[in-house]
C-alpha cells in the first residue's frame, strides 16, 4: 500500500488520508464575474506528472498539509505544512 | 472475399477452410488531410466516426489512436450498460444508448453480446431502501424501467448473495433495472471499427497526437508522431487524457483525471446471473461469457494517471466480494488493472464545442462510458457534421460550469466516490 508521509506522524498507509486536491487556489472577490467564479470551483490544471496537492490525516492527527506527487508515479517529492509555499525548485 | 457476417457465409467459409474471409478493418497510413480527425480509438472515438459515416455521409474521417484500438478504457472496464439515472436529461441521454445497444449487433452486423441480465443495486439499510424508492420513482417518471426488491426477491435473482442475518453485510433489499445488463467491450471497439472502415473511414494506429496546428487561433489539423495531419474539424474523445489534451490546445476543463479499478478471477461455470452493485461496498459484479468473475471497486481518492489502481482499493474490494459472496472466496485471481477516467463535478459528460474554433470533444462520462459509447459517438458525430448541438446534448455542454446550470447526477456512480 501507498505511504505517505504525514509531517506529524510521519509514514502512515493512504488509506489513513483523504486527498483534498489541488493546493493553494486563490479565491477570487466575491463580486468577480461567473466566468473568474466558475474557473475557480470547477476548472482544474489536471497535471500527468508533478501536482501540488492538499491532504489530510483524517484518520490520524487531523492536520492538513501539502505534498508534490507524480500522478504517474505516485513519487512524492516534498512535503510541506499547510500555510508554508511550495519548495522552489519544484515550481511548475 | 468474405465481409458480411452470417449463418450461410458461416457454413461456406467452413467448407473453404476459412481462408477467404476479408480482414475485419484496415489499419492505414494516414493522408495528409481529412474532413475530420477524431483523436481517440476507444469505443467513443470509433463510433464517432461510424456515425458521422452512417449517418451523415461523411466519410472522410480519420481517427487516430496513440496505441491500439479499443487498448484504453474500453478494454478495461467491467462492461456494465444501464440508464438508471435520476435526472431527465441523463434519463434521454442514458437510455438513448441503451436502445442503440439493443439494436447494435444487428445494425454492425457484428455481435457485442449484449446481454440485459439485469443490474441490482443493493440496499444495506432502511437509509439505502429509501434513497432507492426516490431512485427508482425517479426512473419510472423517466419511463425507465425499475423496480424494488425485497431481500429474497435480490437471492432469486442472484442467488449466490448471502441475505443470511448473519451476514457481515446485511442485505435488506435492493432494485433492479431489467432491461440493463452487460456487452462484450472489444466486440463493441472492433464493431464500430469494422463498420467504419467499411464505409471509408481511416483507422490509424499507434498515432500519438504530439500538438495541434492553429491557424489564426483555430484548430486546423494535429501534429502526431506520425507526421502533420490537417482537417476541417477536430475532435477528441480521450476519457483520462482530455485534460492533457485540452492543455497542448490552450483551454482547460473541469476534469480529474482518477484511476477506477477492476479484477476478474480464474474462469468458472456460470455462477452469477445478474450484474450486482453495491454503493456502500465500494464493490460490484458480474460473470464474464469467458467465465471470468469480473469485480470492479471504487476510485482511487487521489488524482492518479496510473494505470494500475491502489492497493487500498484493491483489499476494499476484495473484502466487499469474499463477504457478499462467501462461495467466490476461495476463487483465485487472474488479472488485476485500472483505467484513467474523467471525472467532472457533476458527474454528468461534456460533449460538443470548445472554446478553441474547430475542436470538438466528449469527455467528462468519469466511471461510466462504455454504456454512452452509441449515444457519445451518435451526438458527437452531429454537432461535427452539423455545427449544431443535437437536442440530447444541449444540456450536456462546457459552459454550464459558467452559468451553474449544472446537472448533479449522484446516480451516475453507480458506486459511491
Amino acid at each position: 500500500m501507498m505511504q505517505l508521509q504525514c509531517p506529524f506522524c510521519g509514514y502512515r498507509p493512504e488509506n489513513e488520508f483523504d486527498c483534498g486536491g489541488t493546493t493553494a487556489i486563490a479565491r477570487p472577490p466575491i463580486d468577480c464575474s461567473d466566468e473568474v467564479w466558475g474557473d475557480y470551483l470547477f476548472f482544474r490544471v489536471n497535471p500527468k506528472g508533478l501536482h501540488a496537492e492538499r491532504w489530510r490525516h483524517t484518520f490520524g492527527c487531523g492536520q492538513w498539509f501539502n505534498v508534490v506527487r507524480d500522478t504517474v508515479t505516485h513519487e512524492v517529492s516534498a512535503v510541506y505544512r499547510i500555510t508554508e509555499s511550495r519548495p522552489r525548485a519544484l515550481d511548475p | 472475399m468474405r465481409n458480411r457476417y452470417s449463418a450461410g457465409n458461416l457454413i461456406g467459409a467452413a467448407i473453404g477452410g476459412h481462408k477467404d474471409w476479408a480482414p475485419a478493418w484496415l489499419d492505414v497510413d494516414p493522408k495528409p488531410r481529412y474532413d475530420v480527425i477524431v483523436i481517440g480509438g476507444g469505443g467513443h472515438g470509433l463510433a464517432t466516426a461510424y456515425y458521422l459515416a452512417k449517418n451523415h455521409g461523411m466519410t472522410n474521417v480519420a481517427v487516430v489512436e496513440a496505441g491500439w484500438i479499443g487498448g484504453g478504457n474500453t478494454g478495461r472496464n467491467t462492461t456494465v450498460v444501464r440508464s438508471n439515472y435520476l435526472y431527465p436529461e441523463s434519463a434521454r441521454l442514458y437510455d438513448f444508448s441503451v436502445q442503440r445497444y439493443e439494436s447494435l449487433s444487428k445494425d454492425l452486423n457484428f455481435n457485442v453480446m449484449f446481454s440485459q441480465r439485469g443490474v441490482i443495486t443493493l440496499a444495506h439499510s432502511r437509509h439505502d431502501l429509501d434513497a432507492q424508492e426516490r431512485w427508482t420513482n425517479a426512473m419510472l417518471c423517466n419511463g425507465i424501467d425499475a423496480e424494488m426488491l425485497n431481500a429474497r426477491q435480490v437471492q432469486e435473482c442472484e442467488p449466490r448473495l448471502d441475505i443470511s442475518s448473519r451476514a457481515r453485510y446485511p442485505i435488506l433489499g435492493g432494485f433492479i433495472q431489467r432491461r440493463a445488463g452487460s456487452a462484450r467491450h472489444d466486440a463493441v471497439a472492433w464493431g464500430y471499427a469494422r463498420g467504419a472502415s467499411a464505409l471509408g473511414v481511416d483507422i490509424v494506429q499507434q498515432c500519438s497526437v504530439l500538438d495541434f496546428i492553429k491557424k489564426h487561433g483555430r484548430v486546423v489539423g494535429v501534429k502526431t508522431s506520425r507526421g502533420e495531419i490537417r482537417a476541417d474539424r477536430v475532435a477528441m474523445a480521450v476519457a483520462g487524457h482530455s485534460s492533457v489534451l485540452a492543455n497542448l490546445a490552450g483551454f482547460s476543463l473541469p476534469v480529474t483525471s482518477y484511476a477506477l479499478q477492476a479484477m476478474v478471477s480464474e474462469p468458472v461455470k456460470p455462477v452469477l446471473k445478474a450484474v450486482t452493485l453495491s454503493p456502500a461496498l465500494g464493490a460490484y459484479w458480474s460473470q464474464s461469457d469467458k467465465g471470468e468473475v469480473v469485480i470492479g471497486g471504487a476510485l482511487d481518492h487521489f488524482p492518479s494517471y496510473a494505470q494500475r489502481g491502489s492497493f487500498a482499493i484493491n483489499q476494499q474490494a476484495i473484502a466487499a466480494t469474499v463477504e457478499a459472496f462467501p462461495s467466490l472466496g476461495r476463487l483465485r485471481l487472474l488479472r488485476q488493472w485500472a483505467g484513467i477516467v474523467d471525472v467532472v463535478k457533476d458527474s454528468s459528460p461534456i460533449i460538443g464545442a470548445t472554446p478553441i474554433p474547430g475542436l470538438y470533444i466528449n469527455c467528462g462520462w468519469g466511471t461510466g462510458g462504455f454504456k454512452a459509447i452509441p449515444v457519445g459517438g451518435w451526438i458527437l458525430a452531429h454537432v461535427l457534421a452539423t455545427g449544431q448541438n443535437h437536442e440530447l446534448a444541449e444540456a450536456f455542454q462546457l459552459a454550464r460550469f459558467h452559468t451553474g446550470r449544472l446537472i448533479d447526477e449522484a446516480a451516475a456512480s453507480g458506486i459511491a466516490h
